[in-house]
């Protein structure tokens, strides 16, 4: 650890060498890890690829084969129970109690947490007003619909008012509107400060992230904010109109120098290496004098770019 | 530090409470479990056996030899249920499993009837005394052969018409506490101690997994809560439940088979929670290793059957081997199997019975810390 005085920025969670095997199999890869206190921060990647598992070695939950963890400015690695009270945790599946309802699951979760008497009470209050579940407070949690599950866990991870709020792909059952409105929130306890860790494999919650890790079979293929990884891009994206795109498509996989190339409705998507430095001529020869245009990288294209093995160059 | 604690069991008790009360299933069978069994095992366990269904073969065809009959069915231990002309239709018979039993009464059954003492006194010492006629027993069956063998000397006053003569036997036997010998007197007391293994044990040991199970175990170890109170508050609703399944047991067995209680209900009490916690601690471990909830089940019946066949419930604990009997010891249910006859049949107190109560104890303690020591806050 560098203990540096004129550092500026201070870290929620700072990570070296992270490391977790299951047997033979490695989960999590020499993960390093900086995420300032107050930012939301990312882990895309598709199911499977460490992201769960890098969560669960954060909050303690899972030992770590290798690495060292400091959360909060504290090592993780013997102050997993002082910390517990500082750190909030939303897991992947619904994990409060179905049979209990809102106001008893909240009930239940506030007395766990110390809470008692009139502070649980208006807590608790403010919590359902907060998440909009005051009609919802005598419903049994397991009749509700999937983005109230969602509040309703928020709430929950967020009663104690945690420092660090860790959310293992919390949108995963929840439809659009749920989404955009439960991304609202995620704001509003930003802007108090809360720093935030979510794991998703959406891209356009990604995107709405300050930073964030690509991660793919446990390592970390590329980090940093949506615009800085677009801007870092190592290739230049081509969108190509016109008509038999399935056959040009073919034709184009073939070439060492085109990385992918996606139709999106009329329009073939390509992304050309940057070595190349005439990516337009590049393609129009390729392509029989179809209409060619440079167009924008998206998150999507720097996702495609640094995983399935063309990361490498 | 002290408080938050207790707060944060509470809440467990309370959470675990209402999830019982609202599982309707569970609540039942907490219940219907002790009064299903109690009438069912109250009524039908008997090692009394009576009303055996038995074959004749009769080639003696005298009054006499129907006067034998009408003695032995008045025994109440036998029913003729069939004639045979053989012993070899007799024992086809037998080995269908027809008849239990065959009597056999030779021809010249009247000669040696007037020949015996037990028919006439003055034959005593008579060279010419014979049996008058031989039993053929289904021998596996150990409890119908015992029952046959008691008729070996049956009293042959009903067939002489008068009374034959009386020898005072070795020994005189007084049965304190069930002079009936009704088998009921001793299956109830029984029966709490085998019906409190089964759910105490089985309901805790899926308690911990459900909530692995269900998911919420991810959510409950990122917060405060410690695995002791975890556990405490986990555990603590099933005191209440296992007290009122002994109350369900005594009190109807008291009511409906008259199953005296003469011991205090203080060393009742005690000797309850005891087991209770006994087993609820077994249930802990058992929760530590198993992952689903049919793992815990099946963990539960490996201890129930034991329980059932080596506590004493069953098969008096004395005639077992000493093996058996160190693994009986070894079972927390034993221990009460004795502890309650014990307060329940002869009025011991807990005093009495205190190296049982200590047993138990101990058992507790080491459970906990047990339970403890696996139980790791941690996922995988």
């Amino acid at each position: 650890m560098t203990s540096n005085a004129s550092e500026q920025i201070e870290y929620a969670i700072e990570a070296t060498g992270l490391t977790k095997r299951f047997g033979d199999n490695i989960a999590v890869n020499k993960l390093d890890l900086n995420i300032p206190k107050g930012s939301i921060y990312g882990f895309l990647g598709p199911n499977g690829c460490g992201k769960s598992t890098s969560i669960r070695l954060l909050t303690g939950l899972l030992e770590a084969s290798e690495g060292d963890v400091t959360i909060l400015g504290k090592p993780l690695l013997g102050h997993e129970e002082s910390l517990k009270k500082r750190i909030g945790y939303m897991t992947q599946k619904f994990s409060l109690y179905d049979n209990l309802t809102v106001k008893e699951n909240l009930d239940f979760v506030g007395a766990i947490y110390g809470f008692a008497g009139k502070r649980k009470k208006s807590r608790i209050e403010e919590l359902l007003a907060l998440y909009d579940l005051e009609k919802q407070a005598k419903q049994f949690a397991g009749s509700m619909s999937g983005g109230q599950k969602q509040r309703l866990a928020l709430a929950c991870a967020t009663l104690h008012s945690p420092e660090l709020l860790f959310l293992d792909e919390p949108t995963s059952a929840v439809d659009p509107e749920n989404r955009r409105e439960f991304w609202e929130r995620l704001f509003d306890l930003c802007a108090a400060g809360t720093t935030i860790l979510v794991s998703t494999h959406y891209m356009d919650e990604a995107e709405r992230c300050h930073a964030l890790a690509i991660m793919e079979d446990g390592n970390k293929r590329a980090d940093g904010s949506p615009q800085a990884l677009m801007d870092a891009m190592p290739a230049t994206v081509v969108e190509v109109s016109g008509n038999k795109l399935r056959q040009l498509k073919q034709t184009l996989t073939q070439h060492p120098e085109i990385l992918s190339a996606a139709q999106i409705g009329a329009h073939l998507r390509v992304l050309i290496k940057k070595k190349v430095l005439d990516p337009l001529g590049f393609i129009s020869e390729l392509s029989d004098g179809r209409e060619t245009i440079l167009a924008r990288p998206s998150l999507e294209d720097v996702f495609v770019t640094c995983t399935g093995g063309r990361h490498g160059d | 530090m002290g408080i938050s604690m207790w707060i944060r069991v509470y809440a467990i008790f309370v959470k675990e409470l209402k999830q019982l009360s609202r599982d309707k299933m569970t609540f039942g069978m907490i219940i219907m479990i002790p009064l299903v069994q109690l009438m069912l095992f109250g009524y039908a366990i008997n090692t009394d056996a009576r009303h055996i269904p038995v074959g004749l073969v009769d080639l003696s065809q005298t009054s006499e030899s129907r006067a034998v009959e009408h003695a032995l069915v008045a025994t109440q231990s036998v029913d003729f249920i069939a004639r045979y002309r053989s012993i070899k239709d007799a024992e086809v018979a037998i080995t269908k499993g027809e008849i239990r039993a065959v009597l056999y009464l030779p021809a010249d059954m009247t000669r040696r009837l007037f020949n015996h003492p037990l028919y006439d006194h003055k034959q005593i010492d008579s060279p010419l005394t014979l049996p008058i006629g031989q039993w053929i027993v289904d021998g596996s069956d150990t409890v119908i052969a015992s029952t046959i063998r008691a008729l070996r000397n049956m009293p042959l006053d009903e067939v002489a018409n008068h009374t034959t003569i009386r020898t005072a036997p070795s020994f005189e036997v007084v049965q304190y506490f069930n002079p009936e010998q009704r088998t009921v007197v001793n299956i109830v007391p029984g029966l709490v101690a085998v019906i409190l293994t089964m759910t105490m044990i089985l309901f805790t040991s899926s308690a911990i997994v459900r909530e692995h199970e269900h998911g919420n175990m991810e959510f409950l170890i990122t917060t405060p809560v410690r695995p002791m109170e975890l556990m405490i508050g986990k555990i603590a609703p099933y005191v209440l439940v296992g007290l009122s399944q002994v109350a369900i047991i005594l009190s109807v067995g008291h009511w409906v088979f008259s199953v005296p209680i003469k011991g205090s209900l203080l060393s009742l009490l005690g000797g309850s929670i005891l087991f209770i916690f006994a087993s609820l601690t077994l249930g802990l471990v058992l929760s530590t290793i198993a992952k689903t909830q049919l793992q815990a089940m099946q963990m539960t019946i490996f201890i129930l059957l034991p329980s059932i066949l080596l506590s004493g419930f069953m098969f008096p604990y004395d005639a077992m081997p000493v093996a058996a009997q160190w693994i009986a010891e070894a079972l927390p249910v034993t221990h009460f199997m004795r502890m309650i006859r014990a307060i329940a049949l002869r009025d011991a107190s807990l005093l009495l019975l205190g190296k049982d109560a200590l047993w138990l104890g101990l058992f507790t303690i080491g459970g906990i810390i047990i339970a403890s020591l696996r139980f790791k806050k941690k996922l995988g």
